[in-house]
C-alpha cells in the first residue's frame, strides 16, 4: 500500500481519470451541505469577513504614509488623534477577522469530522449488507483503501482545499477588480503574466505527474517483492538464497529511486518557478506602468502605479494556491468516486417473509411465544389466503435439481439433489474444487442459485427471511476468523446474551476450556490480529465453541478439525458428537473418522454428486469412494 | 536512533549539504527583492525616473534568475538527497534482514517488516526532504529579516522579538499538547481500520451468525469515539491560525503607531518603515514553517524508530571464525540438548534430547501439536542455536560449520512452505541454480510432482503466482519437496510436508525416497502413523521430550502414546484428501 498518509501534499500527483467530475463534485458537496448547510453558510460568511478585514489592513497600510504620517510631519503641532482613530478602526476590523478565523476553524472541525464519521458509518453499514459475492470479487486491500486513503483525501479536501479555494477565488476576484479600476491595460499585462505562470507550472506538473505514476508503479513492484520475500524469508534462509534476493531487491530499489527522484525534483520546481515568475511580472508591470505613468496615459498616476504593484504582488499567492488546490480536489474526487461506488453497490436483497419465532404448543397447536421456549417455528404468512401458519423448525434440508455458478457463464454445481432428514449427519467428500463448500454456502443463501430449488423444512429458502435462515444454521469454517476482543467475547459471538457459565460450558464442549485456562488472562485474554497469538488448532476449537453456544438446529462443519492433531481431535470429536446429536449436520472433512459414521455420504466430483450412501454401501459399491478409502488404506505399498 | 538513520546518507552527503546551501541562496535573493521593489517605487516611479526603473528592474530580473537557479538547485538536490537516503535505508534494512536468523525473523512480524520497508521509509524520506529544504530556509529567513529589522531600528525590531518569543512559546505548548492527542487519535484510528479489515476478512462469519447489526453498532461506537477524539485534538489546532493573525496584526499596528512617531521625530525614514512592515510577514511566516517542520518530524519519529530497530537488530547466528567447509556424511547426534526460543524463558521447548542417527537412516517423528517436533529438526540445520548441549552433523558440532555449507547439506522442507512467483523451473532451481532440465524433472518425479506438472498447459514453464495461489496445497507441497531434493542434500527433513497429499501419493513419495535416496538421512515429521510406520525408526515426541525411539513394532509394544495414536488412526481409517 503506497500510503502518503494524511500529510501528503497534492502537488504534482497524477490526476486519475474521473467520470463526470461535475456530477461527482455536486454529489460530494451535496453530502456535506445536506447535513451542514447552515454551518457552511456561516463558514462562507467568516471567509468573507476575514477577507474584508485583511483588505482593510492593506488599505490602511497603503494610506498610512500619505494620509497620516506626511501631514503629521509637516504639521507644526502633530495631532495623533486621526492616526489613533484609524488604528482603532483597523483594530476593530482585525479583531473581527481573527474572530471569524477562529469561528471558521472550529466549525470546520465539526463539519469535517462529522462528515467523516457519517461517511465511515454509512460505508460500514452498507458494506455489512453487501452480498458475499462482493467480497469475492473485490480485493480486500482495495476495500480497505476506501476507508483509509480515500476518506483521508476527502478530509483534506473538505477541511483545507474547499475553504482555501473559496478564499483564494474571492481574493483573486477582488484584486482583479481593484486592478481593473486602476488600469485596464496593466491588468491585462499582469493577467498575461499569470497565464504564463500557469502554463509553466502546468508543463512542470505534467512531467512531475508522469514521474509520480512511475514512482507509484515502482513502489508497487517493490512492495510486492518485499512482501513475497518477507513471507518466504525462512525459505530464503534455508536455501541460502540471500544474495539472489538482495540482487533483485537492489534492481527494484534502484528503479524506485530513479522515478522517485524524477517525481520529486519536478514537483520541487513548481515553487521557485512560480515565485520568480511573480517577480518577473512585477518588473514587467513596473516598466510598462512606468512608461504609462510618465506619459500620463489615460490619467494613470504614479500613486496608482504604486498601488497597482502592491496588488500585483499580492496576486501570486492565491493563484499558486488555486493551482495547488485543483490537484487536491481532483484527488479527492477520485476518492469520492470510489467511496460512492461502494455506497452504490447493490445490497444483498432479501424478499423473504417467513420468520423464525419462539414457539409453544397450545391445545396441540403450534403458536408464537413471547419468551424463549427452546422451541422454534417458522411463521409463514400466506398472502393468498391471509392466514398465518406455524411450521416447527426441524432442520430438514432438500436440494432439488440445483444448478449454480458464481458467474452465469460457468456453472460449478450441476443438478444437485439431496435430502437431509432432521437429525441426520450428511458428509460431503471429494477433492478440492469439487463443490463441497459451495453446497453449504447455498443453504444459508450466501449465493443465489441459478436453477432448481432448495427447501428448508419444506419452505423454499428464498421465502425465508435471510437473517432468520442464517440464525438457524451454525457454521464452522476451515479458515477460522476471530475478532479483536477477549476469548470470552469471541465465544459469545454465537449468542450475544450468553452468560459466563454458558461460555465456559461451550468451551468445555469444544475441548477449548483447557488451553483457555492456560492463557495468561484465561477467558479475558485479548485476541488481536485475527487471533494471531493462537495456533491454528486453538482457533478452530474457539470457532467450534462459538458455534456450540449458538445452539442452532442445523450445523455446517467445513473442515472444522483439519488443523487439530489426531489426539486432540479425538477429544473434540466427543464434544462434536454431543453437539451433533439431534441436529442435522453437514460435514466436510478429509478425515475418515469424521465421515465414517455419517447417515449419508455424498461423493462429489467436478460439481456433481457421483455416489451416495452409507459407508458400508459405498464400500460395497466399489467405485470412487472405495478407491479413496482403499487408497488411504494403502499402508505398506 | 538518529545516528543509525543518518549513517545511511552515505553518498548523498553532497546533495544533503548543497540543498540547505541553495536554500540560503534563495532566501538571500528573496530578501533582496523587497529592497529592490522599494527602490523601483521610491526612486523610480515617484521620482519619475525611467532609467532607475529599467536598471533596477534589470537587477531584479538578474536576482530573480539567480534565485530561480538556487531554488531549482534546492529542489533538485533535495529530491536527490531524499530519494537516495530512502534507497539506502531500504537497502540497509533489506541487507540486514537477509542476515537475520530464524529467531530474529520471529521477532518481527512479516507485515511489520513490510511496513517498515515501505510506509515508514516514505515518511522518513518526506521529512528528510522537508528538513533539508525548510530547516535552513525558515530560520535563515527569520534571521536575515530580523537582522535587517534591527539594522533599521532596534527599538521597533524588539517588537518582533517579543512577537517571536510569544508565538514560539505558544507553539511549543500547543505542539506538545496536540502531538499527545494526535498520537492517541492515530492509534485509535489504526484500531478502527483494523476492525474494518477484520470485518472484510470475516464477512462470512458475520453473515453466518447474522451479526451485521452487532458489528454496525460496534463500529458506530468506535467511529463516534474517534470523532470525539479528533474533534478534541483538532480544536486545539484551531487556535493556531487566529493566534498567528493576532500576532501579525498586532505587530503591524504597533509598528505603524510607534513608527509614525519616529518618522515624525525624524528618527526613522519613511521607506524604512515600509520595509519593516514587509519583514513582519517574513519573520512570522518562517516561524510557522519551523513549527510545521517540528510537527512533521515528531510525526515521523515513530517511523524512524521502527526503521532503526531493524537496522540495529544483530543476527543471533554468526559464522565461526574458521568454519568447517565440508560435511562428511549425514549422521546426526543430539547430546543433552535443551532449547528455548527466548533466552530469558524458564521453560524449555526441548529438554534433554539425546539422539544418535546414522547416516542414511529414515527416521519418522510423530507427536501432538506443540510437542516440539519442528523445533527439534530446526536445530539440525542451525536455524536456531541450542541453549545447552550440542547438535552434531557428520561428527562435527553444527556451530563449527560454515552456515551456507551446512544448510546446503541439510535440506529442510518447512511446514509453512512458500513458492515464489516465477516458472516451475525457476522455483525448482532454488535448490540448484545450475540444475539441467533433466535433473529438475528427475527431482519432480521423485516428489510425485511430475505427474501434475506435465498436465499443466505449459508444463515446467507454467508460472507460479505470488504465494503459489494457482496450485493446490498438495501440489505446492510436492513442488517444495522437489525443490529441496535438487540440493542433493546429505540430510533431508520433511516437516509435515505431505499433509495435504493423499495417502497414496504420500506412500509413493516415501517409496521413491527409499529407492533413490539410499545415502541420504531422511527425517519425516508426520501426523499420520501410516506416513512413518514403515521407516527405519520413529521418534515419538511429547511435550518437548523424546518419549519413545524405535521401530514401529518396538514402539507398539513399549510406547503407549504411539499405540494410542496408531489405534485411533487405523480404526478410523485414513484420509480422503485431494486425489489429483
Amino acid at each position: 500500500m503506497a500510503q502518503a498518509g494524511p500529510h501528503g501534499g497534492g502537488r504534482g500527483r497524477p490526476r486519475p481519470k474521473i467520470e463526470q467530475p461535475g456530477k461527482l463534485l455536486k454529489r460530494m458537496l451535496g453530502y456535506v451541505f445536506q447535513h451542514y448547510g447552515l454551518q457552511m453558510v456561516l463558514v462562507f460568511l467568516c471567509i468573507i469577513t476575514s477577507i474584508v478585514a485583511n483588505l482593510q489592513g492593506t488599505m490602511f497600510l497603503r494610506n498610512l504614509i500619505d494620509d497620516y504620517i506626511e501631514p503629521l510631519k509637516t504639521a507644526a503641532q502633530p495631532d495623533y488623534v486621526p492616526l489613533a482613530h484609524a488604528i482603532a478602526r483597523v483594530s476593530a476590523f482585525y479583531a473581527a477577522g481573527i474572530l471569524a478565523q477562529f469561528v471558521q476553524a472550529r466549525i470546520m472541525v465539526y463539519v469535517t469530522q462529522g462528515t467523516m464519521k457519517r461517511m465511515r458509518a454509512e460505508l460500514f453499514t452498507h458494506m455489512q449488507r453487501l452480498p458475499v459475492k462482493y467480497f469475492d470479487t473485490h480485493a480486500h486491500g482495495d476495500i480497505m483503501s476506501v476507508y483509509t486513503n480515500d476518506i483521508d483525501t476527502m478530509r483534506q479536501m473538505i477541511s483545507q482545499s474547499l475553504p482555501q479555494l473559496v478564499n483564494s477565488v474571492i481574493t483573486i476576484v477582488t484584486i482583479i477588480a481593484m486592478m481593473l479600476v486602476l488600469s485596464v491595460r496593466l491588468t491585462f499585462v499582469s493577467l498575461g503574466m499569470v497565464l504564463l505562470m500557469i502554463v509553466a507550472s502546468a508543463m512542470i506538473s505534467k512531467r512531475s505527474a508522469s514521474g509520480f505514476v512511475a514512482q507509484q508503479k515502482g513502489l508497487g513492484a517493490l512492495n510486492g517483492y518485499i512482501e513475497e520475500t518477507m513471507t518466504g524469508q525462512k525459505v530464503v534462509k534455508v536455501f541460502c538464497h540471500e544474495e539472489q534476493a538482495v540482487a533483485e531487491f537492489d534492481r527494484l530499489n534502484e528503479e524506485l529511486y530513479q522515478s522517485a527522484f524524477k517525481a520529486t525534483a519536478f514537483g520541487n520546481m513548481i515553487g521557485p518557478v512560480s515565485a520568480q515568475m511573480g517577480n518577473l511580472s512585477y518588473v514587467v508591470c513596473a516598466l510598462v506602468g512606468g512608461l504609462l505613468a510618465l506619459n500620463a496615459t489615460a490619467g494613470f498616476t504614479v500613486g496608482a502605479l504604486a498601488s497597482f504593484l502592491t496588488f500585483n504582488r499580492n496576486f501570486n499567492m492565491p493563484i499558486n494556491q488555486v493551482t495547488m488546490q485543483f490537484n487536491m480536489i481532483f484527488m479527492a474526487l477520485a476518492g469520492a468516486q470510489r467511496i460512492f461506488a461502494l455506497l452504490d453497490e447493490e445490497a444483498e436483497h432479501d424478499e423473504g417473509y417467513v420468520t423464525l419465532v419462539h414457539a409453544k404448543e397450545e391445545n396441540g397447536e403450534l403458536t408464537e411465544s413471547e419468551t424463549r421456549t427452546g422451541k422454534w417455528a417458522w411463521k409463514h404468512y400466506h398472502k393468498d389466503f391471509g392466514t398465518t401458519t406455524y411450521v416447527p423448525l426441524e432442520g430438514d434440508v432438500t436440494f432439488l435439481g440445483v444448478d449454480f455458478g458464481y458467474t452465469d457463464d460457468k456453472m460449478v454445481l450441476h443438478d444437485i439433489v439431496l435430502h437431509a432428514e432432521p437429525g441426520q449427519k450428511v458428509a460431503l467428500v471429494g477433492s478440492t474444487g469439487a463443490g463441497k463448500t459451495t453446497i453449504t454456502n447455498l443453504i444459508n443463501r450466501f449465493y443465489t442459485i441459478q436453477d432448481g430449488k432448495i427447501r428448508y423444512d419444506n419452505i423454499n429458502v428464498n421465502k425465508i427471511k435471510q437473517e432468520d435462515l442464517r440464525r438457524s444454521l451454525g457454521m464452522v469454517l476451515q479458515d477460522t476468523h476471530l475478532f479483536s476482543g477477549t476469548v470470552r467475547e469471541n465465544i459469545r459471538y454465537g449468542k450475544l446474551d450468553a452468560t459466563d457459565e454458558e461460555v465456559v460450558a461451550a468451551a468445555k464442549l469444544a475441548n477449548a476450556h483447557g488451553f483457555i485456562k492456560r492463557l495468561p488472562q484465561g477467558y479475558d485474554t485479548m485476541l488481536t490480529g485475527d487471533g494471531a497469538n493462537l495456533s491454528q488448532g486453538q482457533r478452530q476449537l474457539l470457532a467450534i465453541a462459538r458455534a456450540a453456544i449458538a445452539d442452532p438446529p442445523v450445523l455446517i462443519l467445513d473442515e472444522a478439525t483439519s488443523s487439530i492433531d489426531t489426539r486432540t481431535e479425538k477429544l473434540v470429536q466427543d464434544g462434536m458428537d454431543h453437539l451433533m446429536k439431534g441436529r442435522t449436520t453437514f460435514v466436510i472433512a478429509h478425515r475418515l473418522s469424521t465421515v465414517r459414521n455419517s447417515d449419508q455420504i455424498l461423493v462429489m466430483e467436478k460439481g456433481r454428486i457421483i455416489e451416495r450412501g452409507t459407508h458400508d454401501e459405498l464400500i460395497a459399491l466399489g467405485q470412487k469412494y472405495y478407491q479413496l478409502y482403499t487408497g488411504s488404506a494403502e499402508k505398506s505399498a | 536512533m538518529l545516528r543509525t538513520l543518518l549513517s545511511q546518507v552515505k553518498e548523498f552527503k553532497t546533495p544533503s549539504i548543497l540543498t540547505p546551501l541553495c536554500m540560503i541562496g534563495e532566501v538571500i535573493c528573496e530578501m533582496l527583492v523587497p529592497r529592490l521593489m522599494a527602490v523601483i517605487v521610491d526612486d523610480g516611479i515617484y521620482a519619475g525616473d525611467m532609467g532607475v526603473i529599467i536598471r533596477t528592474g534589470g537587477i531584479m530580473i538578474a536576482v530573480a534568475i539567480v534565485g530561480l537557479l538556487f531554488g531549482l538547485g534546492g529542489g533538485f538536490f533535495g529530491a536527490r538527497a531524499a530519494a537516495g537516503f530512502a534507497r539506502n535505508l531500504r537497502k540497509a534494512m533489506f541487507d540486514n534482514i537477509q542476515t537475520f536468523s530464524f529467531a530474529n525473523i520471529d521477532h518481527f512480524s512479516t507485515s511489520g517488516l513490510v511496513t517498515r520497508l515501505t510506509t515508514d521509509v516514505t515518511n522518513v524520506q518526506n521529512s528528510y526532504m522537508m528538513t533539508l529544504r525548510m530547516a535552513m530556509r525558515a530560520p535563515m529567513t527569520m534571521i536575515v529579516a530580523m537582522a535587517m529589522s534591527f539594522m533599521i531600528s532596534p527599538k521597533l525590531a524588539s517588537i518582533y522579538l517579543v512577537a517571536v518569543l510569544f508565538l514560539s512559546t505558544v507553539a511549543f505548548f500547543l505542539i506538545r499538547r496536540v502531538s499527545v492527542y494526535f498520537k492517541q487519535v492515530f492509534e485509535r484510528y489504526d484500531d478502527l481500520n483494523e476492525s474494518v479489515q477484520e470485518n472484510v476478512k470475516a464477512i462470512r462469519v458475520v453473515k453466518a451468525y447474522v451479526r451485521e447489526e452487532h458489528e454496525i453498532s460496534k463500529f458506530h461506537r468506535a467511529a463516534d469515539n474517534i470523532y470525539k477524539m479528533f474533534v478534541k485534538a483538532e480544536m486545539n489546532m484551531t487556535l493556531v491560525a487566529p493566534l498567528m493573525s493576532f500576532t501579525v496584526y498586532s505587530c503591524i499596528l504597533l509598528i505603524s503607531w510607534f513608527g509614525a512617531h519616529m518618522v515624525v521625530s525624524d528618527t526613522l525614514a519613511v521607506g524604512d518603515l515600509m520595509s519593516l512592515l514587509t519583514y513582519c510577514m517574513s519573520i512570522l511566516m518562517s516561524l510557522m514553517m519551523v513549527s510545521m517542520v517540528i510537527i512533521m518530524l515528531t510525526m515521523s519519529q515513530a517511523s524512524g524508530k521502527r526503521i532503526a530497530e531493524v537496522l540495529e537488530e544483530k543476527t543471533l547466528l554468526t559464522n565461526p571464525p574458521e568454519p568447517v567447509m565440508e560435511v562428511p556424511d549425514g549422521s546426526i547426534r543430539f547430546d543433552h540438548v535443551n532449547f528455548s526460543y527466548r533466552a530469558d524463558s524458564e521453560e524449555h521447548v526441548l529438554s534433554d534430547i539425546n539422539l544418535e542417527i546414522k547416516s542414511g537412516e529414515a527416521i519418522g517423528i510423530i507427536g501432538a501439536t506443540g510437542s516440539a517436533k519442528s523445533s527439534l529438526v530446526n536445530l539440525i540445520s542451525r536455524l536456531y542455536d541450542v541453549s545447552d548441549g550440542s547438535v552434531s552433523v557428520g561428527g562435527t558440532d553444527v556451530r563449527a560449520y560454515d552456515l551456507t555449507v551446512l544448510r546446503n547439506a541439510v535440506s529442510v522442507v518447512l511446514q509453512n512452505n512458500v513458492l515464489f512467483s516465477g516458472t516451475i523451473y525457476e522455483n525448482l532451481r532454488w535448490g540448484d541454480e545450475n540444475a539441467t532440465e533433466e535433473e529438475c524433472k528427475h527431482a519432480a518425479r521423485l516428489a510425485c510432482a511430475d505427474e501434475f506438472i506435465t498436465e499443466m498447459p505449459e508444463g515446467y514453464e507454467t508460472r507460479i503466482e505470488q504465494g503459489g495461489t494457482n496450485v493446490s496445497g498438495g501440489q505446492k507441497q510436492r513442488l517444495c519437496i522437489a525443490r529441496a531434493l535438487l540440493k542433493k542434500p546429505k540430510i533431508l527433513i520433511l516437516d509435515d510436508s505431505t499433509s495435504a497429499c493423499d495417502t497414496a501419493t504420500d506412500a509413493r513419495i516415501r517409496r521413491a525416497f527409499r529407492e533413490e535416496l539410499r545415502d541420504t538421512t531422511k527425517l519425516i515429521i508426520a501426523q499420520r502413523v501410516s506416513s512413518v510406520q514403515d521407516l527405519d525408526r520413529i521418534i515419538v515426541m511429547e511435550e518437548g521430550r523424546v518419549h519413545g525411539f524405535g521401530t514401529h513394532e518396538e514402539l507398539l509394544r513399549t510406547d503407549e502414546i504411539y499405540r494410542e495414536v496408531y489405534e485411533t488412526q487405523t480404526l478410523a481409517g485414513g484420509d480422503f484428501d485431494e486425489q489429483q
